[in-house]
C-alpha cells in the first residue's frame, strides 16, 4: 500500500553553492508537487549533481533553503521518505544481490518486498550472484533496485542511465513509467533531452549553475528547437536570421549558417524568401542533442 | 537486526582476511610461547610464559581485528557506499555500532582460538577468572575501536592498511606484547599506552586485582581523545564526501 502523500513536495529557494571560486549553483528555485515526475536537464557541469546533493542533504547550501515534504532534507532521509540512486558508487562486496537488497530494505520503515524489487528491475537471474562479479550494467541495475526497495515517497535519480546499455535503459524506463503512475514523486537528472521528454511531466533546464527554463517538456522543446537547417550563406547577418519565423537560434560556422528551428517548414520558406541565394541546404531532425547543448553552453 | 547480520556475513565471507587475521596470531603464539612453555615467571612479570604470551597475542590479534574496521570503513568510503548509506535512515550511531560490533566479533574469535591454544600449552585458570580476564580485555579494546573509526574516516583506502599494520606493531612492541617491559623509561612509556593494559589483563587471569586506577585512567583518556578525533573526522568527512 503506498504511503499517504505528504502535503508539500520539494522546495528549493534561492539555493547556491560554490567550490572555492567556482560557483556551481547560483541561486536556483525549484518547486515540485507531490506525485510529479520532474527532469533536471542540462549538460555536464551545469550544476545538476550539486543541486541533487543539496536536495538530498549530502551537501549544505551556502545560501538558500531546501525543504523535502516540509522538512530539512536530513530529517526526510532519516524518516525513510527518500530513496536515491546517485551517479557514482559501487556496491558492497561479499554479498549476493538478494542479500544486499535485503540489507537495504531492512533500513526502511515500509520497504517493498525484496522479491518484488528484484523482479521490477529484472534481476532474478543474477539474484544469487556476489556483487563483485557483476558487469557495469548489472551493477547499475542493482543500484536501481536498492533505490526502489526503499519504497520512498520521493525517488531521486542522478543520471540513472549513464552506464546502462540500450536494453537496460529500456527496461529501466519501463519500470519508471509504472512507478510514476503509482503516485511517487520522482526527480531525476539527465543530459538526454529525449529521456526528459518521454518520461517527465516537466523539465527544468539548467546551465552554468542557473535555471534556464522550467516548464512542460513541450515548451522546452520549442525553446531548444527540434530541427536544424544548415545552409551556405556567407554574408547574412545572424540577427536577421534569428528573426525568421520558426527559428529559435542561429549560429555561423565559416561560410555556413546553422538555424535551430521550432518550425522548420516556416523557417525554410522564410529563409528562401529573405535570402534567395542560400544554397547547399540541409534540414536535419537529429540535431536535438546538439541544439540543446548550444542552448545551454551559453553561445546564444 | 538484518543490517548487522549481513555486515557480519560479509566480513566473515572474506576468507583471506579472516584466515589471516585469525591465523597469524595463532602461529605467532606457538612460535613464541612454544619454546618457553615451561617458564613460570617470565621476565619477572609474575606470569607464566604461556599465559603472558597468550594474552599478549590476544592483545595483538584483537587490536588488529578491531582496527580492521578502519580498513573496511576506508574501503566503503572509496566505493561510495558511505554516501549511499547517508541517504538511508541508518543513523551514524547504528553505523558505528555495526562497525564496532563486527570488529569485536572478529576479536572474540581471536580470543577463543588463543584461549584454546593457551590451554594446550598448560594455561589453567579458574572459570570465573577466564570470564573476568575476557571482560577486561574487551573493555581494553574500546580505545582501539575509536581509533579504527578515526583512521577509517581520515585515511584513504591505500594508506589505511600500512598505517593499521604500523600502529599495531608499534603499540604491540611498546605495550609489551612480545616481552615484558621492566626497565624505567620504556616502562613509563608502556604504562601510558592502552596496549600495555590489554596485556596486563592477564594478571586478572591469576586472580590479580586488575588494572587499578592507573589502567582505567590511561584507557579512559585514550578513549575520550580518540573518540573526539573520530567524531571530528566523521563530521568533516561527511560534510562534503
Amino acid at each position: 500500500m503506498p504511503p499517504p502523500l505528504p502535503a508539500s513536495g520539494i522546495e528549493l529557494a534561492g539555493v547556491a553553492k560554490s567550490y572555492g571560486s567556482v560557483e556551481a549553483v547560483r541561486g536556483v528555485d525549484i518547486s515540485v508537487e507531490p506525485g510529479e515526475t520532474v527532469a533536471l536537464l542540462g549538460p555536464n557541469g551545469a550544476g545538476k549533481s550539486t543541486t541533487i546533493d543539496m536536495l538530498l542533504g549530502l551537501l549544505a547550501p551556502d545560501r538558500g533553503d531546501v525543504r523535502v515534504f516540509g522538512r530539512a532534507p536530513g530529517d526526510a532521509v532519516a524518516a525513510g521518505d527518500v530513496g536515491a540512486m546517485l551517479q557514482t558508487g559501487s556496491l558492497l562486496r561479499d554479498l549476493t544481490v538478494r542479500e544486499l537488497v535485503t540489507m537495504m530494505a531492512s533500513l526502511y520503515p515500509e520497504p517493498l518486498g525484496v522479491d518484488e524489487a528484484i523482479e521490477l528491475v529484472g534481476l532474478q537471474s543474477i539474484a544469487s550472484q556476489r556483487t563483485q562479479k557483476l558487469s557495469g550494467g548489472q551493477t547499475q541495475r542493482v543500484r536501481f533496485a536498492l533505490a526502489l526497495v526503499t519504497n520512498p515517497a520521493l525517488l531521486v535519480l542522478d543520471e540513472p542511465t549513464v552506464a546502462m546499455d540500450v536494453e537496460s535503459r529500456h527496461a529501466f524506463w519501463t519500470t519508471m513509467r509504472e512507478l510514476a503512475g503509482s503516485g511517487k514523486t520522482i526527480f531525476f537528472a539527465t543530459h538526454y533531452l529525449e529521456e526528459a521528454d518521454d518520461y517527465a511531466d516537466r523539465a527544468i533546464l539548467m546551465a552554468r549553475g542557473e535555471i534556464v527554463a522550467d516548464g512542460p517538456t513541450t515548451e522546452i522543446k520549442a525553446m531548444v528547437g527540434t530541427r536544424t537547417i544548415r545552409a551556405t550563406l556567407p554574408d547574412a547577418p545572424l540577427e536577421r536570421l534569428e528573426r525568421l519565423p520558426g527559428v529559435a537560434g542561429a549560429e555561423r560556422r565559416g561560410e555556413a549558417v546553422v538555424l535551430r528551428c521550432t518550425d522548420s517548414d516556416a523557417a525554410i520558406r522564410g529563409l528562401l524568401a529573405a535570402f534567395p541565394d542560400a544554397r547547399d541546404i540541409e534540414i536535419t531532425g537529429a540535431g536535438l542533442e546538439e541544439a540543446f547543448l548550444e542552448l545551454t553552453t551559453g553561445t546564444a | 537486526m538484518t543490517y548487522v547480520r549481513y555486515e557480519l556475513v560479509r566480513t566473515f565471507r572474506n576468507r583471506r582476511f579472516v584466515v589471516l587475521s585469525l591465523g597469524f596470531p595463532l602461529v605467532l603464539y606457538f612460535l613464541i610461547a612454544g619454546p618457553n612453555r615451561h617458564v613460570r615467571n617470565l621476565g619477572d612479570s609474575g606470569l607464566s610464559a604461556p599465559l603472558y604470551f597468550m594474552v599478549g597475542l590476544v592483545a595483538f590479534g584483537s587490536m588488529n581485528a578491531v582496527l580492521g574496521a578502519g580498513a573496511r570503513i576506508a574501503n566503503e568510503r572509496s566505493v561510495g557506499w558511505n554516501r549511499q548509506l547517508r541517504l538511508t535512515p541508518l543513523s551514524p550511531r547504528t553505523y558505528f555500532r555495526t562497525k564496532v560490533l563486527t570488529g569485536y566479533a572478529l576479536a572474540a574469535c581471536t580470543l577463543a582460538l588463543l584461549y584454546v591454544a593457551g590451554a594446550t600449552m598448560g594455561v589453567h585458570l579458574a572459570a570465573g577468572n577466564w570470564v573476568k580476564m575476557t571482560l577486561q580485555i574487551l573493555v581494553g579494546l574500546v580505545p582501539f575501536a575509536a581509533l579504527a573509526i578515526w583512521l577509517g574516516h581520515t585515511l584513504n583506502v591505500d594508506s589505511v592498511g600500512p598505517t593499521v599494520g604500523g600502529i599495531t606493531a608499534l603499540f604491540s612492541f611498546l605495550g609489551g606484547v612480545w616481552f615484558p617491559i621492566t626497565n624505567g623509561v620504556l616502562r613509563d612509556l608502556a604504562e601510558a599506552l592502552p596496549s600495555y593494559w590489554l596485556v596486563q589483563a592477564a594478571h586478572i587471569g591469576l586472580g590479580g586485582a586488575g588494572w587499578g586506577a592507573r589502567g582505567w585512567l590511561v584507557d579512559g583518556v585514550w578513549t575520550v581523545a580518540l573518540a573526539a578525533l573520530a567524531v571530528r573526522a566523521y563530521r568533516r568527512d561527511t560534510g562534503r564526501a
